[in-house]
This record gives structure tokens, sequence and C-alpha cells, in this order.
């Protein structure tokens, strides 16, 4: 996966035609969508992966009208938003008795996770292995015990590891936030 | 854009813990997209070209698209019955 590149540069790729853009898309923004989907609206399973695909599906056919391409990842947030609020709302015609949208709370943790892309982007750009374990730790619940025996580290310094990654990540950040600032 | 903010170590582990993987198999199959997109689009021109087929999938959608030889999963039926829409 090419994590280097922008959204914006990923967005012309796709509009390119580029076989494997595509795919790299799905990847970069899935667990964004899905993360929407099922935290944000607490979508059940078989409403979060209708919507996920709905997304996906949207995104396939109107990237090319897309106005701006840095501005890729909100408009992703809000096709997804608008799309889980027309499942809740067909769902709660369908069953009255569910329990009413919150859409403020819902913004709350689409603004969360908004910065926990930002997060994931410094930690893709500081690369494997603190990707690999950090991903595993935090994003997958996996043990010391298991993250060791998969990337034949001894158990006893995946503590010192995942602490050490995490300072890497929060300096990436900072370079960033620091890069972004006007001067 | 929203001005990057200045996150500690627990912070950081916190955000990351609020984006697990999305399920593989949807992944996959958002990624087959532009394939499925072809092969709906393949249908549709059979349907504009074939009026029998037409009738075929007016009657039941489901079943004249997996009879024709293509893979009828609710999404691709749904997306289908969109597109046929506008024959």
């Amino acid at each position: 996966m090419a994590v280097d590149q922008t959204d914006a540069q990923l967005v012309s790729r796709c509009r390119a035609g580029e076989p494997e853009a595509w795919n790299e898309f799905v990847e970069r923004f899935s667990r964004y969508v899905y993360a929407i989907c099922s935290r944000g609206f607490r979508l059940a399973q078989h409403d979060a992966e209708d919507v996920f695909q709905e997304v996906f599906a949207r995104a396939f056919e109107r990237l090319p009208e897309l106005r701006s391409d840095d501005a890729v990842r909100p408009w992703l947030a809000q096709l997804t938003r608008r799309l889980c609020i027309d499942r809740l709302r067909l769902n709660a015609r369908d069953r009255p008795s569910e329990a009413e949208l919150d859409e403020s709370e819902a913004d709350d943790v689409l603004s969360q996770l908004d910065d926990a892309m930002s997060v994931r982007a410094a930690l893709d750009k500081v690369g494997d292995p603190c990707r690999e374990i950090l991903d595993r730790f935090f994003c997958r619940d996996e043990s010391y015990r298991a993250i060791g025996e998969l990337l034949e580290i001894p158990a006893g310094t995946i503590a010192s590891r995942i602490s050490r990654c995490l300072e890497k990540v929060r300096s990436e950040l900072d370079g960033r936030s620091r890069a972004s600032r006007p001067s | 854009m929203r001005e990057m903010n200045s996150f500690d170590e627990e912070q950081i582990g916190r955000l990351l813990r609020l984006l697990p993987p999305a399920p593989e198999g949807w992944v996959r199959a958002a990624q087959e997209l532009p394939a499925m997109r072809a092969m709906l689009d393949e249908i549709v021109a059979r349907a504009e070209q074939d009026a029998a087929f037409r009738v075929q999938l007016q009657a039941d959608l489901e079943r004249a698209v997996a009879a024709a030889g293509y893979p009828s999963s609710p999404f691709i039926v749904s997306r289908l019955r969109r597109l046929l829409e506008a024959v």
C-alpha cells in the first residue's frame, strides 16, 4: 500500500482508472466508514454492512464529480452519515419502538473518528513494525503474547515497543501539526 | 480543514482503538465494485437490446440474473433494480 500519497493523489489515481488505486481507496477508508456506521450510529451488523457497501458503491460512481480531491474524507463522512440516518429512520418507521436517533451524539463520535483518522495516517507514515504492533494491540485487541508469537518478538518486550511506537506516532503528529500551522 | 490537535500517547492509543478493521468480506466486496459495475452495465446493455430478457428481468429480477449466469446477491439485485428503472 502506498501510504505516502495524500488522499488527493489517491483520488486522482482512482479517477485515472488505475486498477490498484480503488483497492487502496477502499483499504484506506474502510475502517472510517465502518466506524461511522457501527460506533457513530450504532447500526446493527446487517444494516452496517448494507450502508458500508452503499457508501463505496456511491463513492465509486460519484468520485469523478468530487469538487476537491482533498475533501474526500469529509465527503465520505457526510455520505456515510446521511445513509446511516436514512437507515435508522427506515428502521424506526418499521419498528417504532427503536431508540430515537441522537444526531448530536453521533456527530461527537464522528469528530473523534476524524481525529482517529489523522492518528492512523501518522501511524501509516511511521510504518512497520510500529504500524503492525500498534494495530494488533489497539485495533485488533491482540495480547502481548499473540503479537510476540506472530512477529517473533519476545512477549516481555512488547509493552516497551508499544510505548516507543506511540512516541514515534506522537512525534509524527507534532511534526504535521507544526507544518499545518501558519508561520 | 480542522487544525490538527496535539495528542499524548494515551489519547493516541484511545483513538487508534476507535478504528478496528472492517470485516474482511465487506472490504473485499467493496474492492470488487469496479468488476461488479462492469457486469451490471453488461446486464443493462443486454436488457436494452433483448426484449425477452428485459421481460424476464421485470418478472423476477433475481431469478433472471441467476439464470443468465450472473451472481445474484441482494446488493447486486438492488443496484441492478435501480439501473433498470432508467431503461
